[in-house]
C-alpha cells in the first residue's frame, strides 16, 4: 500500500520546530555555561599564573635563529665561515621617541649623516612588535664601550652578539660560493616568515643562494619573561634551533689559486671539470670582488665603483659570459660529420685559402690566406683549417649542426646547482624564423661551422663539451656541491642523454686530431705541447668581438684594446685517460694558441703534476725510484 | 481543527489591544533595549581597547546608528514579502560573490570587497549570512516537515555554493557562519536525528583516511597548528598566549577600566577587533565577562520567544536560524580568544570594531522584529 499523501499539517510542523528550538536552547545554555567555566578556570584557578605573567612581567617569544651551515672546498678548506660580530639593535617599542634615540647614537658614535638614512630604513623594515632590529653591524671595541657608557641615554638600544657570514678566501670564491646579504622587501614577502623570523641574511648568489634552504636550518624559539624594561628574567620554554647543513664543494682551492695565477691579472674565465664525475675543480672569473662588504651592507659608493668598473668584477663570466666559441667547436663538428657519415677520417678537401658556395661569388676565407692544400680531418683539426669546416658545415646543414651541438650542451643550461647560469644560444632555422622572421641563409651555416655568427656559449658550456669529448659522450652535469649535510645532494634535475655514436672509433679519431693540435708537427699549439710531460688533447679558438668586413683583414693595431678578439682554448689531459677538462677564455687575448693555451697548460699542470713537477702516479706517472731500474 | 487557529486569533486580539507606538512601527521593545545595552557596552570597551581613540569611537557609533536605521527599515517588511523575494536575492548574492572572485578589490591579502569607486564598497559575503537561511527557510517551508531526502540534498547544494565561494576569498570565518546558518534551518526543519548522527559519524573515518593517505606532511602541520595554535608561538600562537594572559590576569573583578596592561602595551594584537573580549576580561574580570554573556543570553532568549511565537513555518525557521547563528558568533569568538577553539576570524557581535558586521547583525535583528510584529495581520486573514 502506497503511503498516504500528506497534507500540509501546520500543527505537526509547529510541534516539530518547537521541540527542535527547545533542544537548541538547551544546548546553547550548556555551551554558554561552558564558556563561563572556561573563564572561571582562566581567571580564578589560573589567576596567579597569568597575573604574574602579565602584571609584573611580560611574556615574550624570542626567535632563536639557526646557525648557518659552513661551506668548505673539497679538501676541507673553509670558504664560508660564521664569525661572531657585535651589532647595535634598537627596539622601537622600548625606545620611546626612537628618532631622538637615533640622534643620540649618531652623536655618541660620531657617525656621518648619511648612515642615519640607512638606520632609519632598517628600523622601518622591522617586522614584529618588540623585535630588536639590528641597525649597525660590526661594532668596534671602542664603539661598544661608548654605547655602554651612555646606555642610560639610549632606551631600547642594545649591543647584541650574533654570527655573521665571513668569507676568508675573499675574492677567490665570490663567483662560485657567492655571498649572503640582508633580506630585502621582495624576499621578505616570499620567505617563510616563521622560519626566517630571527634571520637577517639570505643567500643572494652562487652556492649560498642555490642551497639556501639547506644552509639556513630551522628556527628555534624561547618563551621568556621579561620585566617592563625588557630584561629577561626567566626562560619558560625553549626549543633549540637546528643548525644549517655544511656543504663541501668540489673546487680545489689550490687549483683555483693556480688557475688565477695563470691568468696573470688578465680578464678572463677558466673552468676545470673532472670528466669522470662532472665535479667542477676550478671556476675562475677575473677580475673578481671581495664578497664580505655585501654581507653587512655595502656602501652606495663602494657598490657604485664595483658596478661601474669597465672591468666588470661583479660579472660572472663563467656562467653569464656569452662568447662565440670560434674554432673550439671544430672537434664537436668533426664528431657530427663522422657520425652523420658526410666525411670519413681520411676524406680530403682542397683548400685554396677560401671556400665558395656553389653558384655564389662570396669567398669565405681560411685564416691562412695562402691555403693549406689537401686537408684531411687530422690536419684540419691540427691546423684549425676553416675551409675544411666550411665544407663540412655545408654538407651537414644547420639543423643537423644544431642537433649535435645541443647534445653537447650548447644553447641550454648545463649545470645542476648554479643559479645565475644563462643558456647561451644555439641557432637553428626555426629559431631564426621566430626571432627575426627571416629564412636561414646557407652562408650562415658556414659561419656557424667555425663557431662564429649567432652562436653564443658560456665558458662553462665550453668546458662541459670538452668533458664530453674526454668521456666519449658520457653526460655528467657539472656541479659544485660534493656533499650537503654529509650526503651527496639529491638533485632531481634531468640529465641529458649520453651521446651515443654509431661507431666508438669516431671518438678516438677526433681525440687523436685534438692531440695533434698540441703534439702534431703542424699543430697550432705545438709550442705548448712540446713542454708537457703528458699528452694533452686540445683545441684553440678566437672569438670575434667586432665583425670584420668582407675584404678587410684583422689588423690588431687598428683595433682598440677592448675590441680585440677573445682568446679561447679547450683541453683535456692525460689524453689517453682524461682526468681533467679545461676551458680557458682570455678577454681580448687575441690568440687562442698563443695566449689561452699556456694558461690551460698551467691549470692542467697544477692538477696533474706533483710538487717535483712529475706526473702524479694516479694519472699515469711512473714512480721515481725502484721502477726505473 | 482549529484549536491552533483559535489560539492564534485570540493571541492576535490580545496583541492588538496592547499595541503601543513601538508595536505599530514594528519595533520589538525588548530586542531594542538589549541591543542598545550591548551597543553601549561595546563603545565603552572599545574606548579602552582602541587606545582612547575618539575617532574610532565616533565611527563605530555612527555605524551602530546606521545599523539601527536599517534594522528599523527591515522590520517594516512583511515576512511573506521576504519569502517571495528570497530566491532572487540569493541568486543576486551568488552572482556578486562570483564578481568578487573575478574582479574583487583586494584588501589585506584577501579578495572580499566589491568596490565601485566613489559609490559603494561592500562585502557580498556579509549579505549571504542573511540570504542563505532566508532562501533555505522559504524552500523547506513550502512543503511538509521534515524535509525529504531530495530537498535536503538541494538545500545542501544551496549552502555549498556560497560556502565554497566565500572560503576561496579566503574568509573561513564568514564561510563557516554561512554554512552554520543553513544547517540550522535544516536542523530546525526536522532533519532526522539518524542523519545528523550519521553525518557526524561519517566525518571521523573520512578525516582519518585523509590524514593517513592524502595529506602531505606540511599540510598536517598546518592542521595541527590550526587546532593547537600554541604549538606555533611565533605565528598564530602568539595571539592566544597573549590573550589568555590578558584574560587570566583580570581575575574576578578585573583591573579596572582603561587599566589593562596587556592590551595597552601592544602585547595583544587586534585588541579592538576579534580579540576585544580579552580587553574586557582583563579590565572587568570574570564578573564583566559573565555580565556580558548574560546580556547575550537575554537577547537570545527573547529571540527564541519570537521564534516560538512566529506563526508561519518560514518565520519560525528563519528566526530560529538567525538566533542560533548569532549564538555561534558569540561562542566561536569567546571560545577562540580563551583558547578553547581554533582561530577563525569571527568578531564578537556588537563589541568588536567593524561597521559591516554591525549593519548585517542589526538587519538580521530587523528580520526578527518583522517576523514578530507582523503577526496580527496574519492572524486576521
Amino acid at each position: 500500500m502506497p503511503p498516504p499523501i500528506r497534507l500540509k499539517d501546520h500543527e505537526r510542523d509547529t510541534r516539530l520546530i518547537r521541540s527542535r528550538v527547545l533542544f537548541g536552547g538547551g544546548a546553547l545554555v550548556f555551551l554558554m555555561l561552558l564558556l563561563m567555566v572556561r573563564m572561571y578556570y582562566l581567571q580564578v584557578i589560573q589567576f596567579e599564573h597569568h597575573s604574574t605573567l602579565a602584571e609584573n612581567n611580560r611574556i615574550h617569544v624570542q626567535s632563536l635563529p639557526p646557525t648557518r651551515g659552513m661551506i668548505f672546498d673539497r679538501n676541507g678548506v673553509i670558504l664560508a665561515d660564521n664569525r661572531a660580530s657585535f651589532s647595535l639593535t634598537l627596539t622601537r617599542e622600548r625606545a620611546g621617541d626612537w628618532e631622538q634615540v637615533l640622534d643620540s647614537i649618531m652623536e655618541i658614535l660620531e657617525l656621518e649623516e648619511d648612515s642615519r638614512e640607512l638606520f632609519e630604513k632598517r628600523i622601518r623594515q622591522g617586522r614584529r612588535p618588540f623585535e630588536p632590529v639590528p641597525v649597525m653591524f660590526e661594532l668596534s671595541e671602542e664603539q661598544i664601550a661608548r654605547i655602554a657608557v651612555n646606555q642610560f641615554r639610549l632606551p631600547g638600544v642594545e649591543v647584541a652578539a650574533s654570527l655573521v657570514r665571513y668569507y676568508p678566501q675573499k675574492e677567490h670564491f665570490a663567483h662560485s660560493v657567492g655571498y649572503v646579504g640582508r633580506i630585502n622587501e621582495a624576499e621578505l614577502k616570499r620567505l617563510d616568515s616563521v622560519n626566517y623570523s630571527g634571520t637577517h641574511h639570505i643567500g643572494k648568489t652562487g652556492i649560498e643562494r642555490f642551497y639556501e634552504e639547506e644552509l639556513h636550518g630551522q628556527v628555534g624559539y624561547e618563551e621568556v619573561e621579561t620585566n617592563a624594561r625588557g630584561r629577561v628574567l626567566r626562560v619558560l620554554n625553549r626549543v633549540e634551533p637546528i643548525t644549517g647543513q655544511d656543504i663541501y664543494i668540489s673546487i680545489d682551492s689550490q687549483l683555483q689559486e693556480a688557475a688565477e695565477l695563470a691568468l696573470d691579472g688578465r680578464r678572463g674565465a677558466i673552468v676545470a671539470i673532472d670528466p669522470n664525475t662532472g665535479e667542477i675543480l676550478a671556476m675562475v672569473s677575473q677580475p673578481s670582488f671581495d664578497p664580505n662588504p655585501f654581507v653587512t651592507g655595502i656602501s652606495f659608493k663602494a657598490y657604485g665603483l664595483l658596478r661601474d668598473s669597465p672591468d666588470q668584477p661583479l660579472f660572472n663570466r663563467v656562467l653569464r659570459g656569452l662568447y662565440p666559441p670560434g674554432s673550439t667547436i671544430k672537434p664537436m663538428m668533426a664528431v657530427a660529420g663522422l657520425d652523420s657519415e658526410v666525411i670519413t677520417p681520411s676524406s680530403r678537401v682542397f683548400d685554396p685559402g677560401f671556400f665558395k658556395l656553389p653558384n655564389h661569388q662570396h669567398r669565405y676565407r681560411n685564416w691562412n690566406r695562402y691555403g693549406d692544400g689537401w686537408v684531411d680531418l687530422d690536419l684540419a683539426l691540427a691546423r684549425s683549417n676553416d675551409t675544411y669546416f666550411y665544407d663540412l658545415a655545408h654538407k651537414l646543414g644547420v639543423d643537423r649542426i644544431h642537433d649535435y651541438m645541443t647534445r653537447f650542451g650548447f644553447g641550454q643550461r648545463v649545470a645542476l646547482d648554479m643559479f645565475e647560469e644563462t643558456a647561451g644560444l644555439m641557432p637553428s632555422k626555426d629559431w631564426k624564423r621566430s626571432r627575426y622572421r627571416q629564412p636561414w641563409y646557407p652562408g650562415e651555416t658556414l659561419i656557424l661551422g667555425i663557431g662564429q655568427g649567432y652562436m653564443q656559449a658560456t665558458p662553462l658550456q665550453l668546458a662541459q663539451s670538452t668533458a664530453l669529448m674526454a668521456s666519449k659522450g658520457k653526460w655528467l652535469s657539472p656541479h659544485l656541491a660534493r656533499s650537503v649535510g654529509g650526503v651527496e645532494p639529491m638533485l632531481d634535475a634531468q640529465m641529458p642523454d649520453d651521446i651515443v655514436l654509431r661507431d666508438n672509433s669516431i671518438w678516438t679519431a677526433v681525440q687523436q686530431g685534438m692531440e695533434n693540435v698540441l703534439h702534431g708537427k703542424r699543430g697550432t699549439a705545438r709550442k705548448v705541447g712540446d713542454s708537457a710531460q703528458y699528452r694533452i688533447a686540445g683545441k684553440s679558438g678566437t672569438a670575434q668581438v667586432v665583425a670584420i668586413k668582407q675584404g678587410e683583414r684583422y689588423n690588431r693595431d687598428k683595433v682598440q684594446e677592448r675590441h680585440r678578439d677573445h682568446a679561447l682554448f679547450i683541453a683535456f689531459a692525460p689524453a689517453e685517460k682524461p682526468a681533467i677538462a679545461v676551458a680557458v677564455m682570455v678577454e681580448n687575448g687575441e690568440s687562442g694558441s698563443g695566449v689561452a693555451a699556456p694558461v690551460a697548460k698551467d691549470v692542467l699542470d697544477a692538477w696533474l703534476l706533483d710538487e717535483e713537477g712529475e706526473l702524479k702516479v694516479e694519472y699515469g706517472g711512473v714512480l721515481p725510484e725502484g721502477d726505473k731500474q | 481543527m482549529n484549536r491552533g487557529f483559535n489560539r492564534a486569533l485570540s493571541e492576535g486580539d490580545v496583541l492588538r489591544r496592547r499595541a503601543s507606538i513601538l508595536q505599530r512601527i514594528h519595533i520589538d521593545g525588548w530586542l531594542l533595549f538589549l541591543l542598545l545595552v550591548l551597543g553601549a557596552i561595546g563603545l565603552f570597551v572599545l574606548y579602552s581597547a582602541g587606545g582612547k581613540d575618539q575617532g574610532l569611537l565616533i565611527k563605530q557609533a555612527s555605524s551602530f546608528g546606521l545599523g539601527l536605521f536599517i534594522m528599523a527599515v527591515v522590520a517594516q517588511l512583511d515576512p511573506r514579502f521576504m519569502a517571495n523575494w528570497s530566491a532572487l536575492l540569493y541568486v543576486i548574492g551568488v552572482v556578486l560573490l562570483i564578481i568578487v572572485e573575478v574582479v574583487g578589490h583586494n584588501a589585506m591579502g584577501a579578495t572580499r570587497w566589491i568596490n565601485i569607486p566613489g559609490v559603494v564598497r561592500f562585502q557580498p559575503a556579509e549579505f549571504m549570512k542573511i540570504f542563505v537561511p532566508m532562501t533555505l527557510a522559504w524552500y523547506i517551508a513550502r512543503h511538509n516537515l521534515p524535509p525529504s531526502f531530495k530537498r535536503i540534498l538541494i538545500s545542501g547544494i544551496l549552502v555549498a555554493v556560497p560556502f565554497v565561494l566565500i572560503a576561496r576569498q579566503p574568509d573561513l570565518g564568514t564561510a563557516m557562519l554561512v554554512l552554520v546558518s543553513g544547517v540550522f534551518v535544516l536542523f530546525l526543519g526536522g532533519l532526522r536525528w539518524r542523519w545528523i548522527i550519521g553525518a557526524v559519524a561519517a566525518v571521523v573515518p573520512v578525516a582519518f583516511a585523509m590524514w593517513t593517505f592524502v595529506m602531505h606532511q606540511y599540510q598536517k602541520q598546518r592542521v595541527l597548528t590550526f587546532l593547537n595554535p600554541e604549538s606555533d608561538p611565533l605565528g598564530s600562537g602568539w595571539n592566544i598566549i597573549q590573550s589568555k594572559a590578558a584574560i587570566g590576569s583580570g581575575g574576578v573583578f578585573g583591573k579596572g577600566w582603561l587599566l589593562g596592561t596587556q592590551s595597552h602595551l601592544d602585547f595583544l594584537p587586534e585588541s579592538h577587533t576579534d580579540f576585544i573580549i580579552a580587553v574586557l576580561g582583563e579590565e572587568f574580570g570574570l564578573v564583566g565577562i559573565c555580565m556580558l554573556l548574560l546580556v547575550y543570553l537575554l537577547l537570545i532568549g527573547r529571540a527564541m520567544v519570537i521564534t516560538l511565537q512566529a506563526q508561519t513555518v518560514f518565520g519560525k525557521l528563519l528566526a530560529g536560524s538567525i538566533t542560533l547563528t548569532f549564538f555561534i558568533y558569540v561562542f566561536v569568538n569567546v571560545g577562540m580568544v580563551s583558547g578553547l577553539l581554533p582561530i577563525v576570524g569571527v568578531p564578537l557581535p556588537f563589541i568588536s570594531y567593524g561597521g559591516t558586521s554591525l549593519v548585517t547583525l542589526l538587519s538580521s535583528f530587523g528580520i526578527l522584529m518583522a517576523i514578530h510584529t507582523h503577526r496580527k495581520w496574519i492572524a486576521h486573514s
